[in-house]
């Protein structure tokens, strides 16, 4: 109980909070570097994925890929390219990427592929043109396993890019190891509680998000479940 | 590959000691999970709620669980237990939800059925439930092992010995042998208790493999018939 006061403590204290280096800057830095690794990854997995479900052709490459790209531990591929890139942004930012791909890929082609064949039959006999049939048909039916995907790939960066921060970046992770070098407790279960926080923060609005989705493609794969 | 074929030792050890971190972790994960699924797969209205802590506890990050765990423990942040709780507690976490979800596919009729020949509560539920759940729950037991083994790692950041000491250890000195080496281990060890587990399946469920065999020579007739007409 002394941590946790000791901690609300440290959050309360205007000379941590505030400033270029104070855990308000460094919430939003964590969740810049989040958003942009869940973007560039959507923008290399929503198109992969889709091509790959639509065509129903190296779906065993996917499968296999995704499950061997999810057996990495993530803290030896940020080292990896901390080494290979030098201090810095851009090797974290490639280790949370290849975090976020598998899940977002999953998502958008089990949608794309799980949509039901009896719609996509009839889209096709009513004259569409495949892609119509892509993105009319297919992709509003998987968009909430779609959203899954990227609802998963979201938080498993989130939770990692703490990491940013042992490889020279900022974010939340920073407070984390300076605590760990200091033996200050209550810095690190502070920063903790931020990154917890935005954790379920970030998958209370997913929800939401979801809900919302599941409302406007009622019929939608996995709408039943 | 000097570095590698010189430190040999320091691979094994670093080996074992992950091997021995993450197993007390899957089976603690197993064994916590499977009472809890009953609860949430007898007791429906209870399933959402659980669900959803499942779904929280899963969403916390690694690192700072490593660290606020010991505070409620009352362990320090080097301790195996430590570490062990803390894997143990993602592994529940994510292996409810598939326990739940493969106990609850099994059939009402063969529940029905067990009941009707005079199986009590505990018998029907270890006679008949969990052997008919058994390949849903090995299913989710995979993922659950592939992903606490790639967790492990983590635990290096507090100083606790494992394949994540070769990452931090050859981060700080600047040797990509190293890491590299730490990445495939892990990797290798992922892929051993995967294979491990299915053999382990296969070993308890006999039954399965006939009925795969039976299937599929079903299927080669069945072809040829086609074929023939």
């Amino acid at each position: 109980m002394n941590f946790l006061v000791a901690a609300w403590e440290w959050l309360a204290d205007p000379v941590n909070a505030s400033g270029p280096s104070g855990w308000g800057a460094r919430t939003v830095e964590h969740l810049w570097y989040t958003a942009l690794a869940t973007v560039i990854a959507c923008l290399i997995g929503i198109p992969l994925g889709y091509a790959v479900g639509h065509s129903h052709r190296f779906r065993t490459f996917i499968v296999s890929s995704t499950g061997a790209a999810r057996a990495l531990p993530t803290l030896g591929v940020v080292t990896l390219f901390g080494l290979l890139l030098g201090i810095g942004l851009e090797a974290p930012m490639l280790a949370f990427v290849l975090l976020a791909l598998p899940s977002v890929l999953a998502g958008a082609y089990a949608g794309v592929e799980g949509a039901p064949r009896d719609a996509v039959d009839a889209a096709r006999a009513m004259g569409m043109t495949e892609w119509q049939i892509l993105f009319r048909v297919e992709a509003p039916l998987g968009m909430p396993l779609l959203l899954g995907g990227i609802r998963s790939a979201t938080l498993q960066v989130l939770a990692t890019a703490t990491l940013a921060a042992y490889v020279g970046a900022g974010g939340l992770g920073r407070f984390l190891f300076l605590g760990l070098k200091t033996q200050n407790y209550a810095m690190m279960l502070a920063s903790s509680l931020v990154v917890v926080g935005l954790a379920i923060a970030v998958d209370l609005a997913f929800e939401i998000v979801d809900r919302l989705v599941r409302r406007s493609f009622p019929t939608g794969v996995g709408a039943a479940v | 590959m000097n570095w590698i074929l010189n430190n040999v030792s320091t691979i094994t050890d670093a080996t074992w000691a992950h091997v021995w971190l993450a197993l007390p972790a899957i089976v603690l994960s197993f064994v916590v999970a499977i009472p809890v699924a009953w609860f949430a797969s007898r007791f429906r209205r209870s399933r959402f709620t659980l669900l959803l802590v499942a779904g929280l506890i899963y969403a916390i990050p690694s690192l700072p669980l490593f660290i606020v765990l010991p505070l409620i423990l009352g362990t320090s942040v080097r301790s195996l237990v430590n570490v062990v709780a803390a894997l143990g507690l993602y592994g529940v976490a994510l292996m409810v939800r598939y326990a739940a979800d493969a106990l609850d596919a099994v059939s009402t009729d063969a529940l029905l059925a067990a009941t009707a020949m005079g199986y009590g509560p505990l018998r029907r539920f270890f006679g008949v439930q969990l052997p008919l759940a058994g390949p849903a729950l090995l299913a989710g037991l995979r993922v659950v092992a592939v992903s606490t083994v790639s967790l492990v790692p983590v635990s290096a950041l507090l100083g606790v010995n494992s394949l994540g000491m070769l990452l931090t250890d050859g981060f700080q000195r600047g040797i990509l042998a190293e890491v590299a080496s730490g990445i495939g281990a892990t990797v290798v060890v992922a892929v051993a208790v995967d294979l491990g587990l299915v053999g382990l399946g296969r070993l308890l469920m006999p039954w399965e493999r006939a009925a795969a065999r039976r299937d599929a020579r079903r299927t080669t007739v069945e072809d040829e018939q086609a074929v023939a007409a």
